[in-house]
């Protein structure tokens, strides 16, 4: 659709298994002037929350897609023009803003516009509207210029959007088969022959009876969600008096389907110990002043467990491994990830430090520190949170002494870190007689899946990692 | 790893599980002094003396019920039917006693029953049968049908591993005919797993048995007009692979079921019917089925070639299937 200088925005490919996203923030309007790679709007994924840079320089001519919306990989989001010329007036051929939202409500299954968009926080009244408005083509225009529509080609012409009507058949009689229909998606098929029709601006014969032309169609069903999810009940939109509804997030919906499919696919098991972190404490306050002043990095009490945990996992390969089917995968390698809060309890995010036994207790206080601040500023990359081994997870850091985490999938363990306090403790003084003396105690928990990990196993493991950290030798680690 | 034909891979199997395992014996027509029909249990009495290699009388129905008999003692019974279409004696047997034993009494029948079936050697309507699907329908039968000499020897182990009665369908054109690696250690192939004998993205092949390889040779001529068409050795037929076979269907859109065995009620049908149900919206074309047709197997080597499902008949209905 781009005509001249104009550029498109469109919904980044967020990863190879990412299908959608949704709009956050928009942080230019229409009329200001944007850079190339300037922050443009913000999105969110299932797998990550990011900053898009605009793909072009010059001034936001419209912006197609409004915030809350959640469109498809590709779908056309912005139109960025040439600086000093006008943004596009409504009539303009250019934009074509009318029939840009394209037959997409026609194809989508009625059933998921009252999932997510409930109408009332809506900021566009007119959106609800399209889906419910045309249950006639819904049921007539599959049959694709009167040609017979196999089940598979209407599956994929509903979950895309696409008139199967619109794609050249070479199957029997001129059918559209699946090979078709997907190399008419591949080719990009989806938004722009939707599009062609009605390029002077003329609302597309859809409209008629949308008359407010609401510009964005509901979103299509997220490809995943009726196939993996059971379909919600349909009632319960509106909201009761004193309750208040909100769109989940992409990132929200990702949270709840991980943590439902873990607790369904692994037999979660916690085990707890108690390590006396004296050791840990002292070395860290003697390298916390040399690694801040010459590297700019803190040496967290974090970075050493993970040190201590990516050397006892050497041992428990077991610990590190996956089921895949009927096999069980163990590895030489430790892609530790950790589970990192995003502000304003947004959601929750795991990146990944690769590689994590390469690196010495300095690479892994930098490593942390590098992904949490990524994580927080949206700059992580897909790759970023993909590929983990085993995970950390550190409530403590509110007090919370104990906790069971929930296994990140395929992964067979996760360790929980909780806070570290002081506690009365029995030690033995140098007659070796048992003394109490005070000292910072941390509970550090393994949750693991017990199709895989014995308790036994788990259980030398945590003990291995607690005289690990009992007795750190700071010059073993070093270079 | 050496290269033995079908027949050398079932009898290196039997003949391991009895060198291994002395609760092994081997009893059916002529398998002793004769040395079996095919020649699978030759020198069988001479190594392992007639007590474990016995010649029984012509009453298949006693073979099967001494066998049951002897399992529920604590032996492995393997028994032969001369040709597979003598089973329908033993029915009674199989299906009456053994198959709901361990639902009544809670007590294993960890028996295997030999069948060499299958035609095309103008065996005529008496030896040339293969009547798996009428064994596919009785809960507590299992029932396996090898295709390579690997798997033959694999799966006639874990047969006679396996605690229920086992029916092992052995090709009889495949036993000289067909040759093939086989590990000399003892291995087994898990029952109720298929083998993905060809991998391809258009059209999905399900089938078994001897019909393995004449899809392979269709599927041949299809891939010189650009048509890749995966294999699926389902192995088994009771129990069958459903993931393997859904897996596959999903990745195509579009299937053909064959088999040696007559059309009405075949075991096909119950694929094509699980793949309507269970891939519905996953299908480009309707599931087709290629089999014979519903008539006794004829003598006449031109019927016969008319009855048995050719490469060139294989080959149009793919043909069909991808120009859909």
């Amino acid at each position: 659709m781009a005509t001249g200088t104009q550029v498109d925005v469109v919904m980044p490919q967020m990863g190879v298994s990412v299908s959608e996203g949704t709009i956050t923030k928009w942080l230019k309007q229409p009329g200001e002037s944007v850079a190339l790679d300037e922050p443009l709007l913000e999105i969110s994924t299932d797998k990550v929350d990011t900053e898009v840079p605009s793909p072009g320089a010059g001034v936001l001519h419209e912006i197609l897609v409004p915030e809350g919306e959640t469109v498809d990989v590709g779908t056309r989001l912005a139109v960025i023009g040439p600086e000093g010329s006008a943004p596009v007036a409504a009539d303009e051929p250019v934009a074509a803003p009318e029939p840009a939202p394209e037959p997409a409500p026609h194809y989508a299954p009625p059933e998921p516009a009252p999932h997510y968009a409930p109408p009332e926080p809506q900021p566009e009244p007119a959106a609800p509207a399209p889906a419910p408005a045309d249950p006639a083509p819904v049921a007539a225009a599959p049959s694709g210029n009167g040609k017979f529509v196999s089940p598979v080609v209407a599956r994929i012409a509903s979950e895309h959007g696409v008139d199967p009507g619109q794609v050249p058949g070479t199957g029997a009689g001129g059918r559209v088969t699946k090979r078709d229909i997907l190399a008419f998606i591949e080719a990009g098929g989806h938004g722009t022959a939707a599009a062609a029709p009605a390029p002077s601006g003329e609302p597309a014969p859809t409209t008629a009876q949308a008359p407010t032309a609401a510009p964005p169609p509901p979103p299509p069903a997220p490809p995943s969600a009726p196939r993996t999810e059971p379909q919600a009940p349909p009632e319960p939109t509106a909201a009761a008096e004193g309750e208040m509804l909100e769109p989940m997030s992409a990132m929200r919906r990702g949270i709840a389907e991980h943590m439902r499919r873990s607790l369904d696919t692994s037999a979660h098991v916690t085990s707890a110990i108690e390590v006396d972190m004296s050791s840990v404490v002292s070395i860290r306050e003697k390298l916390k002043k040399e690694y801040q002043e010459a590297y700019g990095v803190n040496p967290t009490y974090l970075a050493f467990i993970a040190r201590a945990t990516i050397d006892t996992l050497r041992d428990y390969p077991y610990v590190n491994g996956e089921i895949r089917g009927e096999q069980i995968v163990t590895r030489n390698f430790v892609n530790l990830g950790f589970a990192v809060e995003l502000a304003d309890g947004k959601g929750l995010i795991v990146p990944v430090l690769r590689n994590a036994e390469s690196l010495n207790l300095l690479g892994i206080a930098r490593g942390i520190a590098d992904v949490a601040s990524r994580a927080r500023e949206k700059k992580l990359l897909p790759d970023d949170v993909q590929g983990g081994t085993f995970t950390i997870t550190n409530p403590g850091g509110y007090g919370t002494f104990h906790g069971t985490p929930v296994i990140s999938q395929p992964q067979a363990a996760i360790l929980g870190t909780y806070a570290l306090v002081k506690r009365p403790w029995v030690v033995k003084d140098e007659l070796g007689n048992d003394v109490i003396a005070i000292r910072p105690i941390m509970n550090i928990t393994l949750t693991y899946d017990h199709r895989l990990v014995d308790g036994a196993l788990a259980g030398r493991f945590l003990r291995d990692l607690r005289a690990r950290l009992e007795s750190w030798d700071e010059s073993a680690y070093q270079g | 790893m050496a290269e033995l034909t079908y027949l050398q891979a079932i009898s290196d199997g039997l003949r391991g599980e009895m060198r291994r395992d002395h609760r092994v014996f081997v009893i059916g027509e002529d398998v002793g002094v004769y040395g079996g029909a095919f020649k699978v249990t030759l020198g069988f009495q001479e190594e392992f003396g007639p007590w474990r290699v016995i010649d029984a009388p012509l009453a298949e129905t006693a073979i099967v019920g001494g066998c049951t008999g002897a399992a529920l003692m604590g032996m492995r019974p393997v028994a032969e039917m001369q040709f597979s279409d003598f089973v329908s004696c033993a029915w009674d047997q199989l299906v009456t006693v053994a198959a709901k034993q361990h639902y009544r009494a809670g007590t294993a029948v960890p028996i295997v029953v030999r069948l060499p079936s299958g035609g095309g050697f103008s065996g005529g309507p008496f030896h040339s049968q293969n009547p798996e699907s009428s064994f596919a329908h009785v809960p507590g039968l299992k029932c396996v049908c090898p295709a390579t000499p690997a798997d033959a020897k694999g799966l006639l182990i874990s047969a006679i591993e396996d605690p229920n009665p086992v029916l092992y369908f052995e090709h009889k054109h495949l036993y000289r005919r067909i040759k093939g690696d086989v590990p000399e250690e003892r291995y087994t192939v898990p029952i109720g797993k298929a083998r993905i004998h060809r991998e391809g993205d258009d059209v999905s092949l399900i089938t078994w048995g001897a019909m393995v390889y004449t899809a392979s040779e269709a599927a041949d001529q299809l891939e010189q007009d650009g048509v890749a068409v995966e294999i699926v050795d389902l192995r088994s037929v009771l129990p069958w692979d459903k993931s393997a076979v859904l897996e596959s269907v999903r990745k195509t859109s579009k299937v053909l079921v064959l088999h040696e065995d007559t059309h009405t009620g075949g075991f096909g049908a119950e694929i094509a019917a699980t793949i309507g149900e269970e891939a519905f919206e996953d299908l480009d074309a309707p599931v087709k089925r290629l089999s014979a047709p519903d008539t006794p197997v004829p003598f006449s080597p031109s019927l016969e070639k008319a009855f048995i499902p050719q490469v060139e008949d294989v080959a149009r209905s793919l043909r069909e299937l991808a120009e859909y």
